[in-house]
């Protein structure tokens, strides 16, 4: 009985969203990708499917380091700013402010240009275990990405912590709870609960931002495909490809995001 | 920049350029070579900086006029382009919502590099296409024109979400009491809608501000000229990396503090006559 309702509820949803005109665009569109398909030369795929796919799992790769770096460093940053004293608070409030008022390209030029011109010169840096991934491109881009995530982040975060209502705090206490298990069990839950659907819209504007990391010459999908873009002197086939692989990265994350979201208990406060 | 073939990498020329100078810098002794910047850093970082040609300080605030000029035009188009999709998100018929809604969820989905080379290169391909059909000689786009175009597009997919957000905000009863009142719809945008829909909409929009003052930066890899691009030759040049891009986050920094004190006028300008947010909660 249920199944049967929930069949009919699913073609009801279906026929309400499945109008004429829609038809007829998802005919459009299917006619776009079709000609797309057959009129633009596409016969660079196959030599260049490895180097995509290595190139894909590096910008996945960054993207996963850089948000979960960048989130703990951003729940110091938040519990800085809602609780702490002025000499916590201030440091933290400068630090969000440079991050959101500078481009992230001039960041990333800034370490990598900047700092990676200046280390040389100190030789204890050269004879240090650091040296030789100081010498290579994605340490830069792993750090300037992680300070970004953290100073966005770490904005909303503050606002989570002080959103969390002060009763479950003092009921926390009351229960004899420490401060450090009152902070583990209850503040920084409801803290994330709270700042989960930005969390969303956070890792989305992440992904967007890891092709920036071309530009100092690590080669995720976007160096990729500019690297066909100038083997092939193709324009288009390579960037429409490049555009639905983001689409593609950004729809599963959305939906991955939208299934932990409905786990959560949406009572909050 | 030298772009001499390097053994050890031979894609990239600035890679080798970057090395080249660690490895210039190696030979001399580390203990003198940071005296001697320190000698040299306070006079040498003022000479670089400075405005007049033996520094590259106007070079820098050239870049910046053009990168506020591009961020001005592209929010005023963003604005123009998300008053109109927020109207037809509204009040449009059944295609025209579904059309708008594949444009706003493609241009967030996809990133703003990806999405400027695209724009620019099928915009002037277009252009070009249809001045040759029509029988006129092809022409080189203006870097300002495509450059607000381009991010004004981008702009737009995002404050049409904010404006029809913000259009939602706006208590049904001040609507209905305009038409009452027998306003055609133009004068209702005009007199009821767009005022009333400020306050709701400014934050979002200041946002949308600070984001494309920052995505200007982005259209220095297409190779327009703006700050980041100007930074970016003058670090090249002298090869004072570190200075350079630290002067260019301060410049960027100033812009979008300077930007912050004027919102908070705008916005309680716009708010005047409503209870402040501290007593609406």
């Amino acid at each position: 009985m249920a199944n049967e309702a929930a069949i009919i509820n699913v073609v009801a949803r279906t026929s309400l969203w499945l109008q004429p005109h829609r038809i007829v665009l998802i005919l459009i569109a299917l006619g776009l990708v079709l000609s797309a398909a057959f009129f633009m030369r596409w016969d660079w795929l196959p030599q260049y499917y490895e180097m995509g796919l290595i190139g894909i799992w590096r910008s996945l790769w960054i993207l996963a380091v850089t948000c979960v770096l960048g989130f703990l460093l951003a729940v110091p940053l938040g519990l800085a700013q809602a609780a702490g004293s002025f000499w916590f608070a201030a440091p933290a409030k400068v630090f969000c402010t440079v991050i959101r008022g500078t481009p992230l390209l001039i960041q990333l030029w800034l370490l990598y240009y900047g700092l990676g011109s200046l280390f040389p010169q100190y030789p204890w840096i050269r004879e240090s275990w650091m040296w030789p991934y100081l010498r290579q491109a994605w340490p830069y881009g792993v750090l300037a990405l992680t300070l970004s995530f953290a100073g966005y982040e770490g904005e909303v975060m503050r606002g989570a912590f002080a959103g969390v209502p002060k009763g479950q705090l003092e009921a926390a206490r009351a229960f004899g709870m420490s401060r450090w298990k009152a902070f583990r069990r209850i503040w920084l839950p409801q803290a994330i609960y709270r700042a989960l659907p930005t969390l969303t819209g956070e890792t989305v504007l992440q992904l967007k931002s890891t092709p920036l990391v071309a530009t100092i010459s690590v080669i995720d999908i976007f160096a990729v495909s500019s690297k066909v873009r100038q083997d092939t002197y193709l324009t288009y086939e390579p960037l429409l490809l490049l555009a639905l692989i983001y689409m593609t990265i950004t729809g599963i994350l959305v939906f991955a995001f939208s299934r932990i979201e409905a786990r959560i208990p949406n009572k909050i406060g | 920049m030298a772009s001499t073939p390097c053994p050890t990498c031979p894609i990239f020329p600035r890679h080798v350029c970057r090395r080249r100078s660690r490895r210039r810098l190696a030979s001399t002794s580390g203990a003198t070579l940071i005296d001697a910047l320190l000698s040299a850093s306070a006079a040498g970082i003022t000479e670089l900086l400075s405005p007049y040609p033996p520094g590259w300080g106007g070079t820098l605030l050239v870049g910046l006029l053009h990168s506020i000029e591009i961020a001005l035009g592209a929010t005023c188009l963003g604005l123009l382009i998300g008053t109109g999709g927020a109207y037809g998100k509204l009040y449009g018929g059944p295609v025209v919502r579904d059309l708008l809604a594949v444009y706003t969820t493609i241009v967030r989905a996809v990133p703003e590099l990806v999405l400027i080379l695209l724009l620019y290169y099928a915009g002037t391909d277009l252009i070009n296409q249809a001045l040759t059909a029509m029988g006129y000689q092809r022409v080189d786009v203006s870097g300002l024109a495509a450059g607000i175009a381009v991010l004004g597009f981008v702009q737009g997919a995002y404050s049409t979400e904010v404006i029809r957000g913000a259009i939602l905000a706006i208590p049904q009863g001040q609507i209905e009491a305009a038409r009452a009142y027998g306003m055609s719809p133009g004068l209702m945008l005009r007199r009821i809608t767009l005022p009333s829909m400020l306050p709701f909409a400014i934050p979002g929009l200041a946002n949308l501000w600070l984001i494309a003052t920052k995505d200007t930066a982005l259209l220095a890899v297409v190779g327009f000229y703006e700050l980041a691009l100007a930074t970016r030759q003058a670090a090249g040049v002298t090869k004072a990396y570190f200075t350079f891009f630290f002067a260019a986050g301060v410049l960027y920094l100033l812009l979008s503090l300077f930007s912050n004190l004027v919102i908070g006028r705008v916005e309680t300008w716009s708010r005047r006559g409503m209870p402040s947010l501290k007593e609406a909660r």
